[in-house]
């Protein structure tokens, strides 16, 4: 059976668009909120990437941790996030989940025993932010042996040597980072110039779906569309803490977004 | 697991940066492999260039300061009455801490590579003010992550800091100490890795850094060396090397040339922070049993719950205050080359006591850690085995905690 990563970015080719991939961190504000997040966003995100929050990200920008810290202050645990997987996947089977954030957690938790959690809570992906390749051959490895993707970071500081071994080795979809940047950093290089270094990931083998994130907002989504898939973090991030401040509903107004962000794509 | 002779420690990682196999590594973002590998590639190459290491000595000799003074603390052993207690002084270099070879290299380093900014944490404030002191020797501009809590209580610091002409970026985020600024530090580097060069300041992080820094704090075992065989002729029978264990940037530095005598002719005794006697918190991984984790790109043991969340360290003393600690000293452990211990905040500041009762010292609260391990072991040593105390901070910085913990009359000089 094809990975329903897959699957989602044939349908997206089909109509013509290009897939939208949402970031949130599982337990913000609390484990029910995330997974009603989840579960109200999936009607227009084609991916839903779910950060495993870390209390030393080494990788993420203000909004982000923001939102990490809120929910490992709100009790989230390593287990509660499979379970908001698995009942997230009860009434949304085919909705790829991908997990994302720090080896530490999975290195804690053991290798083989997160990879079997992730199974048999319907985790379809996984990011780890500081395991980069080659560092990442063996679990990488491992993932394929349970069908999860392992998507491979690339950066615009990547040699082209390098980029060429990653993809040789990479399953099916790797994630482009659009800039120097942490996560949810302002857009400092044009539209064009992402596109440029996309394109040129995208020859060494076309077959890889490419997905760029990375300081992408309701603003910037949109001329950056012919890419295979676009992820939006920060700013999602960034309004379920707005939505809180002004006592709002984060799950209503998250939601809005989300199909804002879809429509730029259509 | 063992450690290989004349072979210098930080180059015994194997490929992917691991002592032992299993300490150490490169677990950083993709964004830093390309400028880690650059570092890397530069630094393998000019460690060997003749050049290059004059050049280093030139400023180590004439701006830092060499050799800091070794001196034998004769009042302390004959309080104490049993082995001699000897001290290398090396809060005689320039600003005051070992920090400054450090810093020092790795503005070098940017030179070299022509950079034109540069960026550090630091908990004590030390490794910042070493830094913002060779980026203004050396023309680099200077960016300092802190700790909000460290800036509140090393003040002193970062005054320093500011007067040389950093800018000191306070980080309210987590505990607010040494463990936020250096993963500050770190996000900064992630998005600005073309321009500035980043300075980690103590052998932590990926082992590039864990490296230089490793290579740069032995000029205090290399003077060590020199010093001992001048006093005693040789190297002695019986030697025990004390020092505080934070990071482990000093310690490794104090013993790096005696790594492959005996243990028994030249024991290394690590004294990590015991945080407060009332306290569960502390800062001491390798005493407390803590489990190997990873933290700031580095696999090592470090203070974690279950699930891998780093904890919040306690310690009267900011340069301690690391829920981690060095791969070096990871592999020192492990085989079994260095033992570790504790002293508390408590112990740390009776050790200052006795010390500044009866020499001409004034530890910072890093090395009192040490003191007071030492002042106890000796004890039970007879007069022939030599302890000596790395001195590796002055305890300037510490005014308003000594002042508030133990009266006025322990700041004023003695």
């Amino acid at each position: 059976m094809l990975n329903p990563i897959s699957l989602v970015f044939k349908k997206a080719k089909k109509e013509n668009r290009a897939a939208l991939l949402t970031y949130t961190v599982a337990g913000d504000s609390s484990k029910k909120q995330s997974l009603d997040i989840l579960k109200s966003i999936s009607k227009d995100a084609d991916i839903l990437e779910l950060g495993v929050p870390h209390n030393t990200p080494v990788a993420d920008g203000s909004q982000i941790q923001t939102s990490a810290y809120r929910a490992i202050k709100n009790g989230i645990r390593m287990n509660d996030i499979f379970k908001i997987v698995k009942n997230f996947k009860k009434s949304n089977k085919d909705k790829p989940i991908i997990l994302m954030g720090y080896f530490n957690m999975i290195f804690q938790y053991g290798e083989n025993k997160f990879l079997n959690k992730c199974n048999s809570s319907g985790v379809n992906g996984l990011i780890v932010v500081d395991l980069p390749w080659p560092e990442n051959k063996i679990f990488a490895k491992k993932c394929k042996k349970k069908s999860i993707y392992f998507i491979q970071l690339l950066s615009p500081t990547t040699t082209t040597r390098r980029l060429k071994k990653i993809i040789r080795d990479s399953h099916p979809m790797n994630y482009f980072i659009s800039m120097l940047s942490t996560t949810g950093g302002k857009l400092k290089v044009s539209p064009n110039d992402i596109l440029k270094n996309y394109t040129k990931i995208k020859k060494i083998d076309p077959k890889k779906e490419i997905v760029i994130g990375f300081g992408i907002t309701e603003k910037t989504i949109g001329k950056l569309k012919s890419a295979d898939g676009l992820v939006v973090g920060s700013a999602i991030c960034k309004e379920i803490s707005r939505s809180l401040k002004h006592r709002q509903n984060p799950v209503t107004n998250v939601s809005k977004l989300v199909k804002k962000l879809k429509n730029k794509l259509l | 697991m063992k450690i290989k002779k004349k072979i210098p420690l930080i180059d015994q990682a194997n490929k992917l940066g691991f002592w032992g196999g299993k300490f150490g590594g490169n677990y950083v973002p993709e964004t830093l492999k390309k400028p880690i590998e650059d570092l890397e590639t530069q630094f393998n190459k000019l460690k060997k260039d003749k050049k290059f290491i004059a050049e280093r000595d030139k400023y180590f000799k004439n701006w830092v300061g060499t050799p800091t003074r070794f001196i034998k603390l004769e009042n302390l052993t004959n309080h104490v009455g049993g082995a001699q207690i000897w001290s290398k002084v090396v809060s005689d270099a320039n600003g005051g801490a070992h920090k400054i070879y450090n810093a020092t290299v790795h503005c070098l380093l940017a030179k070299r590579s022509g950079k034109k900014f540069i960026i550090g944490d630091t908990g004590a404030g030390y490794a910042g003010k070493m830094l913002s002191m060779a980026a203004k020797k050396f023309g680099l501009k200077c960016k300092i992550f802190m700790g909000a809590k460290d800036i509140a209580r090393q003040q002193p610091n970062v005054k320093a800091m500011k007067k040389n002409g950093a800018e000191v970026v306070p980080v309210y985020s987590g505990s607010q100490t040494l463990v936020d600024a250096v993963s500050e530090c770190m996000r900064f580097w992630v998005a600005n890795c073309d321009t500035t060069a980043m300075c980690v300041g103590s052998t932590v992080g990926p082992a590039v850094f864990v490296r230089i820094c490793g290579w740069s704090t032995s000029q205090i075992s290399r003077e060590l060396k020199i010093q001992l065989i001048e006093e005693f002729g040789s190297i002695p029978k019986k030697l025990k090397l004390y020092n505080c264990v934070g990071g482990g940037s000093s310690s490794f530095g104090f013993w790096n040339e005696f790594m492959d005598y005996d243990k028994k002719q030249c024991e290394f005794i690590g004294v990590e922070a015991g945080g407060p006697a009332k306290s569960k918190k502390h800062a001491a991984p390798l005493t407390y049993g803590s489990k190997i984790g990873i933290l700031h790109g580095a696999a090592q043991y470090v203070n974690q719950n279950s699930d891998g969340q780093i904890e919040e360290t306690e310690s009267i003393s900011a340069g301690l205050d690391y829920p981690g600690i060095s791969p070096l000293h990871c592999f020192l452990k492990d085989t079994k080359r260095a033992r570790y211990t504790a002293a508390s905040d408590e112990d740390a500041l009776s050790a200052y006591k006795t010390v500044t009762k009866f020499e001409k010292l004034r530890p910072s609260l890093e090395p009192s850690h040490a003191f007071s391990v030492a002042i106890k072991e000796a004890k039970k040593l007879n007069k022939d085995t030599i302890v000596v105390v790395n001195s590796c901070g002055d305890a300037y910085k510490d005014r308003e905690i000594l002042k508030k913990r133990l009266g006025k009359k322990y700041v004023e000089p003695n």
